[in-house]
């Protein structure tokens, strides 16, 4: 004779066994977690490598003639020009010059010497971005294979099945985060005088409320299709166009007003914000504190609303 | 214990506002039986199901599982019931053994119990040795049984079977009709499956209703509905060319003779028992029969006889889901 289910589960079970499914699912693939570590070699190694914007303001991006003519200025005497008001300077003299400003204009521009360190930690914005986007996909799959049927029809709350997924995106951009750092260290990242190792856990911390909120945002999107094509096609539309308007490859302060107004309201940009300043810049409590501030009400506001339609929409 | 185990009183769908996939069901499942809901696709045998598991809010009407009403007391319902949904829903990545435990996980049920019934139900569905491999590489068999186990682990008190033996061969089917059976027997189960096959519904299921356009048309023992078609079906030829019908039509228990070229077709009640009196009937008047068929009406008749079409109708559209499902494997494969 059977009995009763005796295990009248709470409120939040279920939660730790479907984030390990889908983790379990994600390590059991050795080419997806091959491509995951590839993935930012290749993105650092070309990209933060290859433009070596550092570089460019050094003296060897100047090849000058022996001789350079300057126009007359004001403050030249004009007796010391020729008939036309130009000074001629021997080039060695700029050259030598210009090797010594190019490290300010980055360091003015960019907040650090070198391009590869600031673009690095850009990285891991990139990364934890494209990790949660993709989140939308899996809930289209369970939703397609049957299985999200099945989860429905036991005690899990609905709220738990977005939050595993939640759950699961973040650990895996958390993962991910790891992984770049330690290629960026190896490929010769630079961290600022105020870097201590606590500061990765503040790098954790707002991976992880980051990727809450992004994900939240495409689980939403995602809970009542039922085509991947369609999560595709949102996600790819955005990723990029999200990206460069930040400051994830690129200072904010250098763009067109309207593309700074959009950095601005982007997440993304505070997270990378957050993590320069824990690692390669040196940290500004007061501007550290509104990065976090921004990216916990975000967290905050998209979970709660993640969670709010899929007790709405899960159940028809 | 309520001897009413589902009951549902004018439960209706209607998606979209005007598509009515089911319309104010009536019926009631008793404690203990294999209640069979039988119908061709889109009659509304899946929502009807969805409706009970609490994965659809029903748009009018009410049911209960044990008592629980499915719109208000939704987590008791999930509690007590265990579901085998149409498709393979296991994880494909997992092994067999994950995929039972995560659905203990789902029930909260604590791991070290759920690690012996594991155990026991792995035995059950045959799959002991397989327990530790990918469900990838299941045959559709296997995965059937491993559905089966994982709605299983809850030692739930009613069963809900979606078409159980979907795109399975013959035999397979046939196995699995026994673990159904067997289900019954030692766990005192109630089970509700839905189901196009009728030999199936007919092999298995205790009560059948036949359920079409999402109405419901009729409810009863595979006997009673064959029963009430009106009676075997008794085809027999003669070597002479005379008209014997009303000769025929004299013989106790007949109720409906046509000639058709020569050839009687003869609806006869207890025709296993009438046959030899129309024989005994005709030899005294002279005649020979050459030929005799008794034929005992099939589900097919009263399916035939209440929906008007055949179920082979459906056939198609069930070539249609499998090589869909078939796409949708491949697509994710690759």
């Amino acid at each position: 004779m059977s009995k009763l289910n005796e295990h009248h589960p709470g409120k939040f079970h279920g939660i730790w066994a479907l984030t390990k499914r889908e983790l379990k699912k994600w390590l059991k693939e050795p080419i997806i977690l091959l491509m995951a570590i590839l993935q930012p070699v290749l993105w650092m190694g070309l990209f933060g490598k290859a433009m070596n914007i550092g570089n460019m303001f050094s003296s060897g991006s100047l090849s000058l003639p022996l001789v350079v003519p300057i126009p007359g200025s004001s403050l030249i005497p004009p007796q010391l020009g020729d008939a036309f008001g130009n000074i001629y300077v021997d080039g060695s003299y700029l050259s030598n010059a210009f090797a010594n400003l190019g490290p300010t204009i980055m360091q003015g521009i960019f907040g650090v010497k070198d391009y590869f360190s600031y673009m690095a930690i850009g990285m891991i914005s990139f990364i934890v971005m494209f990790t949660t986007m993709f989140s939308g996909m899996s809930i289209v799959w369970d939703r397609r294979l049957g299985f999200l049927n099945k989860v429905l029809s036991t005690p899990v709350s609905r709220g738990t099945i977005i939050f595993a997924k939640v759950l699961n995106a973040s650990l895996r951009a958390i993962f991910q985060a790891t992984i770049i750092l330690i290629l960026a260290v190896i490929f010769g990242l630079q961290v600022s005088s105020t870097f201590t190792v606590v500061n990765i856990l503040g790098l954790y911390a707002a991976v992880f409320l980051l990727s809450v909120g992004m994900s939240s945002v495409f689980l939403a999107v995602a809970l009542r299709s039922t085509r991947w094509e369609t999560q595709m096609a949102i996600v790819n539309l955005i990723n990029l166009p999200l990206m460069f308007a930040s400051n994830t490859f690129f200072p904010i302060s250098q763009m067109p007003d309207w593309i700074q107004a959009i950095a601005r309201v982007n997440p993304i940009s505070y997270l990378t914000d957050a993590n320069r300043q824990l690692t390669v810049l040196s940290l500004d409590a007061s501007s550290l504190m509104v990065d976090f501030a921004f990216l916990g009400v975000f967290a905050a506001v998209f979970s709660v609303i993640g969670i709010a339609l899929s007790w709405r929409y899960l159940t028809k | 214990m309520s001897e009413e185990v589902i009951k549902t009183e004018g439960l209706t769908k209607v998606f979209n506002k005007h598509l009515t996939a089911v319309d104010h069901v009536n019926f009631s499942v008793k404690h203990g039986e294999i209640f069979g809901f039988l119908g061709p696709n889109g009659a509304g045998k899946t929502t009807t199901i969805n409706m009970l598991i609490t994965i659809l809010k029903p748009t009018e009407g009410t049911a209960s599982v044990l008592g629980f009403d499915i719109a208000k007391q939704h987590d008791d319902v999930r509690n007590v019931i265990g579901v085998v949904p149409q498709e393979y829903t296991a994880d494909e990545d997992l092994t067999g053994l994950e995929n039972i435990l995560l659905c203990a996980d789902l029930y909260g049920i604590p791991r070290q119990i759920s690690k012996e019934r594991a155990v026991d139900l792995l035995k059950l569905v045959e799959l002991t040795d397989f327990k530790d491999k990918r469900v990838e590489t299941y045959s559709g068999g296997m995965r059937r049984r491993l559905e089966l186990a994982c709605g299983l682990i809850n030692r739930p008190r009613v069963l809900f079977l979606d078409e159980p033996t979907l795109g399975l061969d013959v035999q397979t089917r046939t196995a699995t009709w026994d673990y159904i059976r067997r289900l019954k027997k030692e766990f005192g189960m109630t089970l509700f499956m839905t189901t196009h096959y009728l030999e199936e519904a007919d092999a298995l299921c205790d009560r059948v209703a036949i359920i079409d356009h999402g109405k419901i048309v009729v409810v009863g023992t595979p006997e009673e509905l064959k029963h009430s078609l009106g009676g075997d079906i008794i085809t027999l030829s003669i070597k002479e060319d005379h008209d014997v019908s009303e000769l025929i039509r004299s013989v106790e228990n007949v109720k409906e003779v046509k000639n058709e070229n020569g050839s009687y077709r003869i609806k006869a009640e207890y025709g296993e028992v009438t046959a030899p009196f129309i024989i005994e009937a005709l030899r005294k008047k002279g005649y020979t029969v050459t030929k005799l068929m008794l034929t005992e009406p099939t589900l097919n008749e009263v399916y035939l006889e209440y929906t008007g079409r055949s179920m082979r109708d459906t056939e198609e559209s069930v070539e249609a889901f499998r090589t869909q499902r078939m796409t949708m494997r491949r697509a994710r494969g690759g």
